[in-house]
This record gives structure tokens, C-alpha cells and sequence, in this order.
């Protein structure tokens, strides 16, 4: 007979428990880091709730009249929305073929798209609308070209990610009829991405009305312009009126996107 | 009119997969190819239609000369050859129609491809073929609605609908119940001799390819070890084939018919 | 084989069968088009005048100039605090928030004030957000703090909460069975099995917070974002690229550690 061993139960082994605290503890002391050296004024943040009610205060009631100048500013943004997902997708589309690693026409030509992806994606709508405010002037124009280059490789990415994953079987059958590469395309691969190229568009037509809203912040055309305006002359209750709006349109945005969406698939 | 000549593949894995094959058809015959999984069977006839771009080795189509060719000419000898899939290889999102039809796309220009415009004695012979193929009625079906057997007629009339000279058929039955399996491999059968094309036919199911065959071939590790007609099919050569087991069960009825 | 003799048509099926709906369709999508992009004013003579600028601008912008190298560096380490301390105050302010908002354990007056919140969060660009706190409460990296808190704050709660909403209900209701109240039933029954999404999501948070706050200086919200605004406005884009150019680099840099963390605990 053995003797009986007081049972000892724990969740973790000594040396996972240290690792998790050391974890925890390399976590706290990043955190403390950064509270104990950024750049804060603390008077402004003990301040912080007087200022937030003073503003709101001044910010209400929103102007209703104000409507009429937000209206056709709003179906601008809309437009650049609009517009700016059409454009990237049609450009998006030969991209995410070059890009694709199953029809890309030669590594370099690979490289080459990757990096144009790399560099849409990885540089915001509002740096892209500074860029074209220099080359177009301040206006629609730029705003446009900004989201355009914006969604181009959030498309082209997603795109050419699923071109990737396609059914290889259906390619060789149209392979085996004796297509030439542009009819196996056509046939055996562009089915298959159709509902991803769809969906995609739409979820980033959702995506680009919220961003639109913004890029007139530097002059990029849409409902931003109206709001820098306001802001700058003071007339808090207009500044209202437009959030509000803006608000509305993005909700109904994000309601037809998923309402489509659900719809075609 | 079909002649294979010491074909050999190696894949860039530096798998031999195919050791110096060599096969002629002289007549439209049915020719099952017996192995097991990993024999070489599928190489062999995508190495013929070239989907597989063989080591070395020469194909014969009547008098063309298929692994040399190039572009055009590499398509024009490809919508010679129908071939059939185990996985059917529908196009999942199309109509029948639209399916069948893509068995013309050797013959049509790109952008009537796009726009499916095909001439319309081809869209007569799709009707027809898939009228004989009992399909009748479901060209504006999509592919993905239909079951495993509906799925692999409409491979067969696309492979048809290419007028081929050859069917390169690799285990049409392997995703189907046995019923279904027999039905699909008595249309190809009966097909065939209708258009007067013989067709190579892999398959892992013995009693099947010895019913609907007029020749077996069998390959073992990329090798041709048997060539000769079902009734010559013994326990001895499945052994050589498969591997060592009871086959006596398999080859009964061989064996039934032969008395 | 039978001939059936006549010819029968064939033609793919339009895409929206009704033809009458079709042509609207097509019409007014084709209408709507036109407008939008007359609308634009786009005009070859402001092409004409924008392309010299473009090449003026690539002139002036290589190469990149690191002269005022301590300048980057000060606005990307303000950026990765803002995103830190945002990312810590969200994750943990999401516990309550996504509680509230999961309908499977919030009671109804909290989750409608949670969703609500949660729906203002979302809906709203942090560009926007930063705005208003910066007119709000001055220049600098509290008010970015605030807005990426803020927005991330509706991001996590709202995929919190469907986590908590999609819980394996039969493990709530054994730990119920056993006479815990409440807290230890959300300790025992529900964390154990949104803790993997958590921990995830956390992450996630801190890519997409280190992400905004490179831009958000663009409006005075503190971070780098305010030296690459500045930068564009006294048309020093030799600088505006070097800026640039560090913002891809911790953008991508932060994005790859996130996807391998990420992976490593699914
Ligand atoms: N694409 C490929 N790349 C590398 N090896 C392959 C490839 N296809 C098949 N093989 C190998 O070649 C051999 C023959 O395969 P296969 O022709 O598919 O046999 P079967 O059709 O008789 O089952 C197998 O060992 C298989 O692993
Ligand atoms: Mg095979």
C-alpha cells in the first residue's frame, strides 16, 4: 500500500504560470511606459468633461435649415463613393490577375503588383487625397483618385486571393477542350471569383461612403469641406447638422451594402 | 489511329511516375486501365492531352505528332481529345448549356466566348445530346443543382460536343452509388461506338472495367505489366496489378461467362 | 441519335429576368453615371495643369530626407503610445460593454443604450471622431487617446458581443446549476469561451489603433500624422516621403506581428 498523496490541483504547470506572469508583467510595464511618457497636458484632461459640455452645448440645437447646404454636398460624397469603388474595381481586376500566384504572367510581373497592393493598402485615404489635392487642386477630382488608389488593393488583394483559391479542376476541363489562356480565363476562373469580386465591391462601396465623408478634411471634394468651413467660422450647430447626417447616410450605406449583398448570394 | 510510344514522366518532386509506356489502338474500342492508386493511370492520359507535359516519350493522333506542339496547334490537338473527369470539373456557376457549350471553346473566337454567342448548330447538338443523355430540359439548370450522375452526363456531352477522336476518361465512377457507375459507364460505352471513337477509360473498380471493356490494360508503378482483353484477366495478373490478395471472388464472373 | 429537326434558340439567362425591371435598371444606373461624372468637372485643362505638378511633386519628393530624423522618431513613438494606451483602455472597458450589448445576458434597457453606443462608435471615420475632440479638448495625443479608445471601444464591443451572443449555451447552465451566482458565471461559464476571441481581438485592436494614429495627427490628434501634414504644407514632400515611408514600415511591421500572433493561438 502506498500512502496517500494530498491531491494538488492547478490550472497551470510552474512554468506556464511564470510565463503568463512574465507576459502580463512585460505588458504593465509597456503600458506604463507609454502613460508615464507621452506628451500629455494633464490640466487638459481634468478639464476634459467642462469642455465636452461646453461644446455639445454649443452644438445644440443642430441646424435644421443648414440641411439645404449639407444635401447636395452629401450626394457629392456619395458620387466620390460611388465612383471611386467603380474605378478600383475596373483597375483592380487585371491587378489581382497579375498578382494571382495561379495566373500571374512572370514573378517580376508578380513583384511589380504586390508592391503597387502594398502601397494602396498601407497608405491612408487622406494621405492619398493629400497627394492628388497637390496634382488635382482641391475638389472632387482629388477625392476620387484618393479612394480609388485606396480601394485598389483592398480589392486587388482580396481579389486575387480568391483567384487563388479556385477550383483547379474546372481550369484543366477548359484546358482540356483546347481554350486558348484568355477562354480557360474567361470559363474556368472568372465564375469562380464573380460572387468575391461582387461581394467585395460592394462591402467597399460601404466602406468608401464612410471614408468620403472625411477626405474633404484636406480638400478632397464631399461633405468634409462643408464641415471644415463650419468649423472654422464657429457655427457649432451647423457642425451638428452635418454629423448627424453624416451618421444617417452611413447607417443607410451600411444597410443597402448588406441588404444587396444578402440579396445576391 | 491511337498510338502511345515509350512515354515517361518524372515530376519535378522526382516522382517517376510514368516508366516508358507504350500503347496502340488500331479500332474504336473501349480500353480500361486497371492499377492501383498512385500507378500512374491518371499521368498517362493527361500526359496524352497533355495537361501534364510529359519527360519524354511520343504521342500519335492518327498521323499528328502531339508532344511537340506548341500554342495553336497544341489547342487544335487538344479539341480532338474529350476527356472526363472523376470530380466532373463542372463549371459550378454555369447553366448546363453553358457547360456543354464550353466544349466549343476550341472553336469559337474570345469574345463570342464571352458573350456566349456559339453557333447555333452547336447549341442544336447540345439540345440533342443532352436529350440523349436524359437531360432533357435542364439546359438552364446551374451545374452545382444537379446530383453526382446528372453532373458527370453533362461531362460527358461536353466532351462529346467537341467531336472528338479519342475519349480520355479518367475514373468517371469513383464519386457514384454502383447503379449510377453502371449506367455512366454503358453512355460512355454506347457513345463511343456510336460516334466510332475508341475511349481510354481509367478505373480502380474491376468487375466494372472487365464488364464494360474491350481491353485491359494494367499499370503497377508507372509500368504497362498487362495488355489483353478481359477474358485473359486472371487472380495472377490482378496480382501483378494490385498486390497479393484473394481475388477469386473479383473474377467470377469472368469465369461464369466463360462456361 | 435523335434529330429533333428544328432548331431550338438558346440564350443565357439575363442576370434580372424581368426585362421591363432590367432596362430601368440599366437606365438609371446609366443615367446616374453619366451625371456623376459630368458632376466631377473633370476637365483635360486641369489634367493638362495637374501633370507638371505631379512631376514637380516626384521631383521634390526623392530621395526621401532624413535630416530631421529625431522628428519621426518622436511622432512614431507618440503614435505607439497613443495606440497602447487606447488599446488598453478599450480592451478592458469592452468587458462591461460587450456583457451589456449581448442579448443572451444583458438585461433589455442596458443593451439597447449599449448597442446604441456601440452603433455611434462604429459609425463614425476616427478622422471625424479626432476632430471634434481636438476642438473639444486642444491639440495633442489625448485627444487621439480618446478617439482611438473610443472607436475601438464600438469595434470590440460590438464582436465581443457576438461572441458572447454565439456561446455554447449548455456550459452557462451547468455552472448556473451549481448554485454560482452571477459573477462566477461569467467567469466560469462565459469567459473561458470568448477568452480565445479576446485575446485575438486584442490584438487585432492594437494593429488597427496603431493604424489610425499614424493619421490622425492629420487634425492635431497627436502622433506622426501631424509631422507628414505639416510636412505637405511647407511642400517639403523630400520629407512628407521619408515620413511616409516609416508609417508603411510600422504599419506593416505591426500587421505582421499581429497575423503571427494571431495564428499562433488559433
Ligand atoms: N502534380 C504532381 N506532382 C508530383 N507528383 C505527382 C503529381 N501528380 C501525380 N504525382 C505522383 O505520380 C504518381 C502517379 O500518380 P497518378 O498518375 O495520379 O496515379 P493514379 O491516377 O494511378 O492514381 C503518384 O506517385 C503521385 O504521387
Ligand atoms: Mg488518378
Amino acid at each position: 500500500m502506498t500512502e496517500i498523496q494530498p491531491a494538488i490541483w492547478k490550472r497551470f504547470s510552474k512554468k506556464q504560470s511564470l510565463e503568463r506572469y512574465g507576459i502580463e508583467f512585460v505588458l504593465l510595464l509597456i503600458f506604463i511606459w507609454a502613460t508615464q511618457s507621452v506628451d500629455i497636458y494633464w490640466p487638459f484632461v481634468t478639464d476634459a468633461p467642462a469642455q465636452a459640455v461646453d461644446l455639445l452645448h454649443r452644438m445644440t440645437p443642430p441646424s435644421v435649415v443648414f440641411i439645404k447646404a449639407i444635401i447636395p454636398s452629401m450626394i457629392e460624397t456619395i458620387n466620390i463613393a460611388t465612383l471611386s469603388t467603380i474605378f478600383a474595381v475596373i483597375l483592380s481586376f487585371p491587378l489581382a490577375i497579375l498578382n494571382a500566384r495561379n495566373t500571374t504572367p512572370h514573378p517580376i510581373v508578380q513583384m511589380v503588383a504586390r508592391v503597387i497592393i502594398v502601397t494602396s493598402r498601407s497608405v491612408n485615404e487622406l494621405v492619398w487625397g493629400l497627394i492628388f489635392v497637390v496634382f488635382f487642386g482641391p475638389g472632387v477630382v482629388a477625392g476620387v483618385a484618393a479612394l480609388t488608389m485606396r480601394s485598389l488593393g483592398f480589392m486587388a488583394k482580396l481579389v486575387s486571393e480568391s483567384i487563388e483559391e479556385i477550383d483547379h479542376g474546372q481550369v484543366e476541363a477548359m484546358r482540356a477542350t483546347g481554350a486558348n489562356g484568355a477562354k480557360v480565363f474567361i470559363f474556368g476562373v472568372l465564375p469562380q471569383v464573380m460572387p468575391i469580386i461582387i461581394g467585395t465591391s460592394i462591402f467597399r462601396w460601404d466602406i468608401n461612403i464612410r471614408q468620403s465623408s472625411v477626405i474633404g478634411l484636406v480638400g478632397a471634394g464631399g461633405i468634409g469641406i462643408l464641415l471644415t468651413s463650419s468649423m472654422n467660422m464657429f457655427k457649432w450647430q451647423n457642425v451638428s447638422m452635418i454629423l448627424i447626417s453624416i451618421f444617417v447616410v452611413v447607417l443607410a450605406g451600411e444597410y443597402v451594402s448588406a441588404t444587396v449583398r444578402k440579396k445576391l448570394t | 489511329m491511337f498510338s502511345v510510344k515509350n512515354l515517361d514522366k518524372t515530376y519535378p518532386t522526382g516522382q517517376h511516375a510514368l516508366k516508358g509506356c507504350s500503347l496502340d489502338i488500331d479500332n474504336p474500342q473501349i480500353v480500361a486501365i486497371f492499377g492501383p492508386s498512385g500507378a500512374g493511370k491518371s499521368t498517362l492520359i493527361r500526359c496524352i492531352n497533355r495537361l501534364v507535359e510529359p519527360s519524354s516519350g511520343e504521342v500519335f493522333l492518327d498521323d499528328l505528332e502531339l508532344t511537340g506542339l506548341k500554342g495553336k496547334d497544341l489547342h487544335n490537338a487538344r479539341r480532338q481529345m474529350g476527356m472526363i473527369f472523376q470530380e466532373y470539373n463542372l463549371i459550378e456557376r454555369l447553366t448546363v448549356m453553358e457547360n456543354v457549350l464550353s466544349g466549343r471553346l476550341g472553336y469559337v473566337g474570345f469574345f463570342n466566348a464571352m458573350f456566349r454567342r456559339f453557333p447555333q448548330d452547336a447549341v442544336d447538338e447540345a439540345f440533342s445530346l443532352l436529350e440523349r443523355v436524359g437531360l432533357k430540359g435542364y439546359h438552364n439548370q446551374r451545374a452545382d443543382a444537379l446530383s453526382g450522375g446528372q453532373r458527370q452526363r453533362v461531362g460527358i456531352v461536353r466532351a462529346l460536343i467537341q467531336h472528338p477522336k479519342i475519349l480520355l476518361v479518367d475514373e468517371p465512377t469513383s464519386g457514384l452509388d454502383p447503379k449510377t457507375a453502371m449506367i455512366i459507364m454503358q453512355l460512355i460505352k454506347d457513345l463511343a461506338i456510336e460516334k466510332g471513337i475508341p475511349a481510354i477509360i481509367n478505373i480502380h473498380d474491376v468487375k466494372l472495367g472487365q464488364d464494360y471493356a474491350d481491353r485491359i490494360i494494367g499499370m503497377a508503378d508507372g509500368v504497362i505489366v498487362f495488355d489483353g482483353p478481359p477474358s485473359k484477366v486472371t487472380a495472377e495478373t490482378l496480382t501483378m496489378i494490385y498486390g497479393e490478395e484473394d481475388w477469386s471472388k473479383t473474377i467470377r464472373k469472368v469465369e461464369d461467362e466463360e462456361e | 441519335m435523335s434529330d429533333t429537326g428544328a432548331s431550338t434558340v438558346w440564350k443565357r439567362d439575363h442576370f434580372i429576368k424581368n426585362p421591363i425591371l432590367r432596362w430601368i435598371v440599366i437606365l438609371v444606373g446609366s443615367a446616374y453615371l453619366i451625371y456623376a461624372i459630368n458632376d466631377m468637372n473633370f476637365n483635360l485643362d486641369r489634367m493638362r495643369t495637374g501633370w507638371p505638378r505631379a512631376v514637380d511633386f516626384f521631383q521634390r519628393m526623392f530621395p526621401p530626407d532624413y535630416s530631421r530624423w529625431t522628428m519621426i522618431y518622436k511622432g512614431v513613438f507618440e503614435s505607439l503610445q497613443m495606440a497602447i494606451i487606447a488599446t488598453t483602455v478599450s480592451i478592458f472597458l469592452a468587458i462591461p460593454l460587450s456583457l451589456a450589448a449581448a442579448a443572451n445576458i444583458s438585461v433589455k434597457f442596458v443593451y439597447v443604450i449599449a448597442r446604441a453606443f456601440i452603433v455611434l462608435a462604429r459609425s463614425f471615420p476616427p478622422i471625424l471622431v479626432a476632430i471634434m475632440f481636438v476642438k473639444a479638448f486642444g491639440f495633442g495625443p489625448f485627444p487621439g487617446i480618446l478617439t482611438l479608445s473610443f472607436t475601438a471601444l464600438g469595434f470590440m464591443g460590438k464582436l465581443l458581443a457576438e461572441a458572447i451572443e454565439n456561446i455554447d449555451k449548455g456550459q452557462v447552465e451547468a455552472v448556473r446549476a451549481t448554485g454560482a451566482n452571477w459573477f462566477k458565471v461569467q467567469l466560469y461559464g462565459v469567459a473561458p469561451q470568448v477568452l480565445p476571441r479576446y485575446v485575438g481581438l486584442s490584438i487585432y485592436l492594437l494593429d488597427i489603433n496603431l493604424r489610425a494614429s499614424t493619421i490622425i495627427g492629420i487634425v492635431g490628434a497627436g502622433g506622426i500624422g501631424g509631422a507628414l501634414f505639416n510636412a505637405f504644407h511647407r511642400y517639403e514632400y523630400d520629407t512628407a516621403l521619408a515620413i511616409l515611408i516609416a508609417i508603411i514600415v510600422i504599419v506593416l511591421v505591426m500587421e505582421f506581428i499581429s497575423s503571427k500572433v494571431r495564428s499562433r493561438l488559433q
